[in-house]
């Protein structure tokens, strides 16, 4: 209830809705949340001119799913990208602020963003496997990286997949081509090969969204498991799954975080007018 | 109403005109193909594989020494072009945004529209005159010449077909940009580059000027790369300007088997892209 400062009644909801500067407190302290595992401190963000990020500061807690909601273009999924340097690969962009991994700043020069990118596992919207074998596609992160030792790998490919929840369904054909599981089975060995290099944090850019109901189904129950060993971030347009799966959401609009806080309390007593227009479907 | 019959009149006359064109290219194609079959076919029998060419005056006599000249000719050209074209390919593509790629793509279709005359006279510069010799080598360097821009560029497009996501899948997952590229875009892009590879030997598997002082031609026999070695549309060319009507069949016969082995490869290449194209609608 902190963010409820008598606020002037943004008049009809329309496209060009009228933002109040984001409140500052919307990082919820250390003993609110447990340990914060990553965290975005006055983040800026820039493609070319253009500015797509505002200072935006949040904290991840460990070991729990934080949902990343906004309408399309609002920057959610180029923060998830910022986490873990994807961003950097692209041409002409820029990031001001930081982001720490455990207190320390992922952005400092020098630092090994290969190495990043393995503790930091990212899921794509649209399924990417390569295309190879099931099994070498789970193993693939594990080669590239020298993880374990070789006689190691099968036990290890094994390890994830049943994390993946794809275990089952794949045990008797791990030599045959990632291209003939179903998309929802793809995304789910797209999640296995992210877990195998045993990632500290999950990043996952809208998971589902490309996927049927009960393909979608069970990537929920998966991070539902997940989060007992992750810290799990997820980009999501639907409602309702960030709802359902997240501890904790986080609403952008047009590159700001508006409100950051317990998933419930989002969804049932938002602090701000635009979170709530938002989440009832007046917009975006 | 009199608009609308104008309108479909102008555009049925344009179809037609599209059409005539069409028909108007494709005709000497059927001339060629009509006449290798008429004049080629007949003349081909087994020892034209199997036999080389004989003594003036002498029956029968074939082929044999021409074809596999050729076909090392083609082999030593594949050797280092194949390798050093698909690497230039990946590194254009991989790097597309940068000068040094844009350099190397003008420069290789700059490669590419010199004429195989000059391409032969600097082969000769290069690889005959130090050793004073007419060689295999040579000819298989001139070749080479021709096909690295053809491999370069083919290989550059068919891995930006590669979609971004699969590079992307492997660098979050920890993989180096080199390693990105070579253990995940390549191995997806390679039936494009196999195909790549193989219009690339169907575009020289013809070429006689870069070979006439470089591999020369050679009446006999030869597997030799240090010597002058015999080649398919060398020998067709000294066949067909001869005063002697068998040999003027075995030149026409030469001449349908080099267009057969356009014939194939270009079937090849479709059927390795049109595999490719399946892939990516998966």
């Amino acid at each position: 209830m902190t963010n409820v400062v008598a606020e002037p009644e943004v008049a009809p909801p329309s496209r060009a809705v009228h933002i109040a500067p984001p409140d500052r407190a919307t990082t919820p302290r250390e003993a609110e949340i447990g340990t914060v595992r990553v965290e975005a401190v006055h983040l800026d963000f820039f493609y070319g001119e253009t500015q797509a990020l505002f200072d935006v500061s949040l904290g991840v807690p460990e070991k729990s799913v934080t949902a990343l909601i906004g309408p399309s273009g609002c920057g959610k999924s180029t923060f998830l990208r910022c986490l873990n340097r994807m961003n950097d690969l692209i041409p002409d962009t820029r990031v001001e602020g930081k982001v720490l991994l455990d207190g320390e700043d992922i952005y400092v020069p020098g630092l090994d963003v290969v190495a990043l990118r393995r503790r930091m596992g990212l899921v794509f919207q649209k399924s990417n496997p390569f295309p190879k074998s099931i099994f070498d596609n789970v193993a693939y992160g594990l080669q590239i990286n020298h993880i374990g030792r070789a006689s190691e790998l099968p036990e290890r490919v094994e390890r994830a997949l049943v994390r993946a929840a794809l275990w089952d369904e794949v045990k008797d054909r791990l030599r045959a081509p990632a291209f003939s599981l179903s998309g929802g089975q793809q995304q789910r060995l797209c999640i296995a090969r992210a877990l195998a290099v045993e990632p500290e944090v999950l990043l996952m850019d809208e998971p589902a969204s490309a996927l049927d109901p009960i393909a979608t189904q069970k990537i929920e129950e998966l991070i539902y498991e997940l989060k007992t060993a992750f810290t799990i971030v997820i980009v999501t347009h639907n409602m309702q799954q960030a709802a359902r799966v997240s501890d904790r959401t986080a609403f952008f609009m047009m590159g700001r975080l508006i409100e950051y806080d317990r998933t419930d309390k989002i969804f049932t007593n938002p602090g701000q007018k635009v979170t709530e227009d938002y989440i009832t479907g007046r917009f975006g | 109403m009199t608009r609308n019959r104008r309108r479909r009149l102008v555009s049925g006359l344009f179809t037609g005109l599209c059409g005539a064109a069409v028909v108007l290219a494709l005709i000497p194609l059927i001339f060629i193909l009509f006449y290798l079959l008429k004049k080629g076919v007949g003349a081909l029998d087994l020892s034209f594989f199997v036999r080389n060419p004989r003594p003036v005056g002498e029956h029968g006599g074939g082929f044999a020494n021409a074809i596999v000249g050729t076909l090392i000719l083609i082999g030593t050209a594949a050797l280092f072009a194949v390798p050093v074209g698909v690497i230039a390919g990946l590194y254009t593509a991989e790097y597309r945004g940068t000068r040094f790629a844009a350099a190397i793509r003008f420069a290789a279709d700059l490669l590419n529209g010199v004429p195989s005359i000059v391409v032969g006279i600097f082969a000769y510069s290069v690889a005959v005159l130090p050793v004073k010799r007419f060689s295999a080598l040579a000819g298989g360097f001139a070749l080479g010449v021709m096909m690295i821009p053809i491999v370069a560029r083919t290989t550059e497009e068919l891995l930006r077909l590669v979609p971004d996501a699969l590079r992307d899948g492997a660098l979050a997952l920890g993989a180096t940009r080199a390693k990105a590229a070579l253990s995940v875009v390549l191995p997806a892009a390679l039936p494009g580059i196999l195909t790549g590879i193989l219009v690339a030997i169907a575009r020289i598997a013809g070429e006689t000027a870069p070979l006439l002082f470089t591999a020369f031609g050679n009446r006999f026999f030869s597997t030799r790369l240090d010597q002058p070695i015999a080649a398919l549309p060398i020998q067709v060319y000294t066949y067909a300007i001869s005063p002697y009507e068998e040999w003027h069949r075995q030149a026409w016969a030469g001449a349908f088997l080099l267009v057969m082995i356009i014939l194939v490869l270009s079937i090849l290449a479709r059927t390795a892209t049109r595999r490719l194209e399946r892939m990516h609608r998966a």
